[in-house]
């Protein structure tokens, strides 16, 4: 049921290369619901973006009326709890803990690993590239065996908070590939992985969120060369790789 | 076998993240079976139920791991949801509940650590930016009882036990959190005097004893 924006008082403060940010669209069109998109310059961030979220000052950022949510994931489940119909998470309390587990762990570890590949070069970048097969591996082994096994999507027939999450994100892999002449992903290694990415992407609402993939690969390709030659100067990275590389970051027990 | 209520915790006696879960079965009036891990020579129990991260906290549900302390803490809120909630029921709280919780496990532990591992310079930077968290979480609290309002809830259950911690952290730097952080201590003693608190928080002691194991065992002077 399309709900409109104004009325809703949705605002998101965003970046258009950001799977984070993308997350945050797609469950918004899942639930129907308009909102008003505000691009931010991740080198040149707006006051309103730092006085919405003072403490991390990344996108996304998600208002609602007075209040401002920070975060993808708890920006997703404050979404889900406050439109109920088509629900992200699923009922059963075992089962949204499965689902909270693996939306963290893709964060927490694919994401950061996945970030390191494209940061990296030469022994450390081998090195990165190996987790993250690591990673897929343990992903592909719940679509096996796990919980999820035999379903279409995650969520089941229809996709639910850890397709947002993990599809969100992983076009970085085909990306990544190119622009980093890395070997990450092929059917063979991760084939349950691979049908469910397929099918994800092709979901209609997941096309118009995600950018076009020569846009993705040239906006990859200006970064990589720029971090590479600031780590051969001996400089910090730009805010601008922190969308790539990982706007929220995990943390361990 | 296990049977289908059977609850069982596999945890390590110092860890805070351990500690959230336990004080959260405790607010539940849960009964469990606590199992004492080595984390230096891992189970293969413990192993094969966290086979991704193989740490603690651990909680067996009628066999069933659940893995990541909050994640837990979440799912005995719902599955004990007859008892009093430590999240709120209205959705714009719970984002904020889960904003601050994750706040505190991204920052608390890893800033807690530096103190006591690092010296020098590296150290008071590190310092700098314990206050600079503490000043942040001293502000949401502002002046309620507890960071919920007048119900302990989930962010108290996320930070509390840290509090145990403070005299490690004091001792290791050189300086008082009361000093910088009124607030945040006198929340802390509130918190202890809960049953479900003082009852699992270690001594201040034994935690500073443990940091000064860990010190030992990586070569910090």
């Amino acid at each position: 049921m399309a709900s409109d924006g104004l009325l809703n008082g949705l605002k998101l403060y965003g970046s258009w290369a950001s799977p984070y940010t993308h997350r945050v669209q797609l469950a918004l069109k899942l639930k129907g619901l308009e909102f008003e998109y505000i691009e931010e310059d991740l080198t040149n961030k707006s006051t309103s973006l730092l006085l919405h979220n003072p403490i991390y000052k990344k996108v996304p950022v998600l208002l609602h009326g007075d209040h401002s949510i920070v975060e993808s994931v708890i920006i997703l489940q404050y979404i889900d709890e406050t439109w109920t119909d088509n629900s992200l998470l699923p009922s059963d309390p075992y089962e949204r803990a499965l689902v909270r587990f693996w939306c963290y762990f893709i964060d927490d570890k694919l994401g950061t690993t996945l970030g390191t590949v494209f940061k990296s070069a030469g022994e450390e970048q081998k090195k990165a590239v190996s987790e993250v097969h690591e990673n897929l591996k343990l992903v592909e082994g719940e679509l096996q065996e796990g919980v999820f096994k035999g379903r279409r999507f995650f969520g089941g027939e229809k996709i639910g908070l850890l397709d947002i999450v993990l599809g969100c994100g992983s076009y970085w892999l085909s990306v990544f590939e190119k622009v980093a002449d890395v070997k990450l992903i092929d059917s063979e290694m991760f084939p349950l992985f691979c049908s469910w990415l397929k099918d994800f992407e092709e979901q209609p609402e997941v096309k118009e969120i995600i950018p076009a993939i020569d846009k993705l690969l040239e906006y990859a390709h200006g970064v990589r060369q720029l971090m590479l030659s600031l780590s051969s100067t001996a400089g910090d990275p730009t805010t601008t790789t922190t969308t790539i590389t990982g706007d929220d970051q995990g943390s361990k027990d | 076998m296990a049977q289908e209520n059977d609850i069982e915790l596999l945890d390590f006696w110092v860890s805070p993240f351990g500690q959230r879960v336990r004080i959260a079965l405790a607010e539940k009036g849960v009964d469990y079976e606590y199992k004492e891990q080595d984390l230096m020579n891992k189970s293969e129990f413990l192993l094969k139920s966290n086979p991704v991260y193989k740490q603690i906290p651990v909680l067996l549900h009628g066999g069933k791991p659940i893995c990541q302390s909050l994640i837990i803490v979440e799912y005995i809120d719902e599955v004990w949801s007859d008892k009093p909630p430590l999240l709120p029921a209205e959705p714009y709280a719970r984002a904020n509940a889960r904003f601050w919780a994750d706040f505190t496990d991204k920052k608390v532990y890893e800033c807690g650590t530096k103190l006591w591992k690092l010296k020098g310079e590296e150290q008071a930077a590190a310092k700098k930016e314990f206050i600079e968290i503490f000043k942040f979480l001293e502000g949401e609290l502002g002046d309620k009882t507890f960071f919920g309002g007048e119900t302990f809830g989930f962010i108290d259950v996320a930070l509390v036990p840290f509090v145990a911690w403070f005299y490690a952290y004091e001792t290791c730097a050189k300086f008082s959190i009361e000093e910088v952080c009124p607030k945040i201590v006198a929340w802390g003693k509130r918190c202890m005097e809960r049953e479900s608190v003082s009852k699992t928080l270690s001594d201040p002691d034994k935690v500073y004893e443990f940091v000064l194991f860990l010190k030992k065992r990586f070569g910090v002077e």
